[in-house]
């Protein structure tokens, strides 16, 4: 008995490490940050400038850290909270799928669907902390980003679906990317390559990056929905994007291309979606919200549509 | 929802670099109603210039505005010399037409840029402000200056071109050629900006002659006017050009009519540059006879207008200018109106507009009494100021 509460005990210990150092907070920080310089670079070069060095993105946090709190009249809990809720979500995401990765077969059945709840959080999280600040142009943001999530949930929830259908039914990330390892990666399949494509866009939308970002449209809004905040919250919010910068594209590896996962080849994966997302937020100007929603309900619908199809037929 | 709610644009606002106040009433994300408020930026340029002899008001016009710093001085000794009935030697001519197009270039290419960067396409931005860098490269190797060129004299320019000036400027025109195929393609032909810039704050011909508006905005919404065809001055009637047109009057117009714009003005800059003959740059004025004149210019955003009155002493007693923008700004009323907030925004920057050039005149426009002040009020009001520091310094 003493021995099982040992193990109980270690068990929390890990559990508690995995999601605050490995892979979670401190680790998915990390990488998403040096992603985000990664973001900053290859748009630079590709705007003909320097951009910054490696280290830009944690200085700025750093920096935010040290600033002013200003919280504007309202309702004040609701407005710092927000940003916690957002983060502690993202980070959620980062562990478990971390943990997916690292051992396929430790997870539990069904986490791709919490997995899929938890990355609408820091969305929900932004629009709740906007709409709390009172701010004209921040509801107006918080409206644009509900308006935003609308249209693309329901794309991207097809494209898992194709994935599951394809992996025979299973509900677990692990045995995904078992799946895959066996029999395969599903980008290989013309039904897995549409609903990876689609899920790209998705995520383009999901990271608030050009031409989704209306909701913070710094020319039209100033900011929108991230206008009230400043110092510490400001910062949370900035590293909850860093963190979904590194885990939606991840979250993309493990469910369409996860045939060969060795470090190296995770890391090749992982920097070519992100400059792949990088570079098609370079050539596109920011679309406006009503297009937005046709787009993703129209023509990205019918896609994904095709895939599911396809999928059902085994292709 | 039927509340209305007022979205501010300004008076400090990333959307435009100067200080202006846009109110957008909106209803939603559809804006119902727009107020317009300038005044933010009035230096009082044209009571200073009846302080200054002629020639120091050319460089003090060509403070009016870093982007039409050719326009304004170009428009001031048009007028100086339309008064003086000076005729200005040939070769000036030339040279001031080569600088007041290359201003178009530059003009024109920081303009799409900034439009690329309130739609969000920020490498447009970067790339047109990349294209631009050589163009005032050439001006500092003509004038040694990179946006003051200070090139415009009354009688004539301040400084040559050289031959050997020549070759460089026409290498950069080769170049810039190139880029404008590129930047055709780029933002014409794609099909996302055709999709935010089509039918976006259509201005019709009628509401453009009703707002009176001039320059690209004008010829977007096709009306065919331009001060270098209708009342040519420089050499604009020497050289062959043309006119161009769009009948949409909505941005993604205004944007098709300053790319080809820039590309008819470096087919103007190569004639002059070959055309251009050898001789003086400068007719040597000394007097300026009592009279009036007037000296209209197409700016880059319209025309520019500037009306000059002398007494026979060396400063002129009165100056006035008219700046486009103060034509352009007001027709957002109209233009902005029905479109949405992304719309709203891009609609306002499509006029190019530059308030520090606009604002000569101050409008005070408050909710509770109407009180609007005139020039000749701010002139007054300017003048008992001077007697009271006269007073309290016992001049």
């Amino acid at each position: 008995m003493v021995k099982g509460r040992f193990t109980a005990a270690e068990k929390e210990m890990k559990l508690l490490f995995n999601y605050i150092i490995f892979p979670g907070f401190l680790f998915s920080a990390v990488i998403g940050l040096i992603s985000g310089w990664v973001d900053r670079k290859v748009t630079a070069r590709v705007q003909w400038r320097v951009g910054p060095p490696w280290y830009q993105n944690f200085i700025d946090i750093i920096k935010l850290l040290g600033k002013e709190i200003i919280v504007p009249q309202g309702s004040k809990i609701t407005f710092l909270l927000s940003p916690l809720f957002g983060l502690l979500s993202a980070v959620l995401v980062a562990t478990i799928l971390g943990n997916a990765f690292i051992s396929p077969l430790e997870g539990f059945i069904g986490d791709i669907i919490v997995v899929l709840y938890l990355l609408v959080i820091p969305a929900i999280s932004i629009i709740i902390g906007a709409f709390s600040s009172r701010n004209c142009l921040a509801s107006v943001g918080a409206s644009r980003e509900m308006k935003l999530i609308l249209a693309y949930e329901l794309p991207f929830i097809l494209a898992i679906i194709v994935v599951l259908i394809k992996s025979a039914g299973a509900l677990q990330i692990g045995s995904i990317i078992n799946y895959q390892i066996n029999f395969g990666s599903h980008l290989s399949s013309p039904s897995g390559a549409l609903a990876f494509i689609v899920a790209m866009l998705c995520i383009q939308a999901k990271l608030d990056f050009v031409p989704f970002d209306m909701s913070e449209a710094e020319q039209e809004i100033m900011g929108g929905t991230l206008i009230e905040y400043s110092g510490l919250p400001l910062a949370i919010f900035k590293l909850t994007k860093a963190i979904l910068l590194y885990t939606l594209p991840l979250l993309l590896i493990s469910l369409f291309w996860a045939n060969e996962i060795g470090v190296w080849a995770l890391i090749g994966k992982y920097i070519l979606l992100l400059v792949i997302i990088v570079l098609v937020k370079n050539t596109n100007p920011r679309m406006r919200i009503d297009q937005t929603i046709k787009f993703f309900w129209g023509p990205v619908t019918v896609v994904v549509t095709i895939a599911l199809i396809l999928a059902l037929f085994g292709l | 929802m039927s509340h209305k709610v007022v979205i501010p644009i300004g008076p400090y606002h990333p959307l435009q670099e100067e200080p202006e106040f846009f109110r957008l009433y909106v209803d939603g994300e559809r804006v119902i109603d727009v107020d317009i408020v300038i005044g933010y930026l009035h230096r009082g340029i044209e009571k200073l210039a009846e302080s200054k002899h002629f020639d120091q008001v050319t460089f003090l016009v060509e403070r009016i505005c870093g982007i039409c710093s050719t326009s304004h001085p170009f428009a001031y000794v048009n007028a100086v010399e339309d008064l003086a009935k000076i005729q200005v030697p040939e070769r000036a001519l030339y040279i001031r037409t080569i600088i007041a197009e290359l201003e178009r270039i530059h003009s024109h290419l920081l303009w799409l840029g900034l439009a690329g960067h309130f739609i969000g396409y920020n490498t447009v931005w970067m790339w047109a402000w990349k294209y631009r860098e050589p163009i005032l490269d050439c001006f500092e190797m003509i004038s040694g200056n990179r946006n003051h060129y200070a090139m415009m004299k009354i009688g004539g320019v301040r400084r040559d071109i050289r031959d050997q000036d020549i070759l460089p400027l026409n290498k950069t025109l080769d170049e810039l050629t190139r880029a404008l195929e590129m930047f055709r393609g780029v933002v014409m032909d794609d099909p996302v900006i055709q999709s935010r810039l089509k039918g976006v704050g259509i201005l019709t011909k009628k509401q453009a002659l009703e707002w009176s508006v001039v320059g690209p905005t004008a010829r977007a919404s096709g009306l065919s006017i331009d001060v270098r065809k209708d009342d040519p001055y420089g050499v604009y009637d020497k050289v062959s050009w043309n006119v161009i047109v769009e009948k949409e009057g909505d941005v993604f117009a205004k944007t098709v009519v300053r790319i080809l714009e820039m590309q008819e003005s470096i087919s103007i800059i190569r004639q002059c540059l070959e055309k251009m003959p050898k001789g003086k740059i400068d007719a040597d004025i000394k007097d300026i006879p009592v009279g009036e004149g007037i000296g209209r210019v197409e700016a880059p955003r319209g025309e520019c207008f500037h009306y000059v009155r002398s007494d026979g002493t060396n400063r002129p007693i009165r100056h006035k200018v008219r700046a486009p923008s103060f034509m352009n700004v007001a027709s957002n009323k109209i233009a902005a109106v029905g479109g949405t907030i992304s719309d709203a925004a891009i609609t306002l920057a499509a006029v190019d507009p530059c308030y520090c050039c606009t604002e000569r005149t101050i409008v005070i426009d408050r909710p509770t009494d109407k009180k609007i002040m005139n020039g000749w009020d701010l002139i007054k009001l300017s003048q008992q100021k001077t007697e009271q520091l006269k007073k309290t310094h016992n001049l």
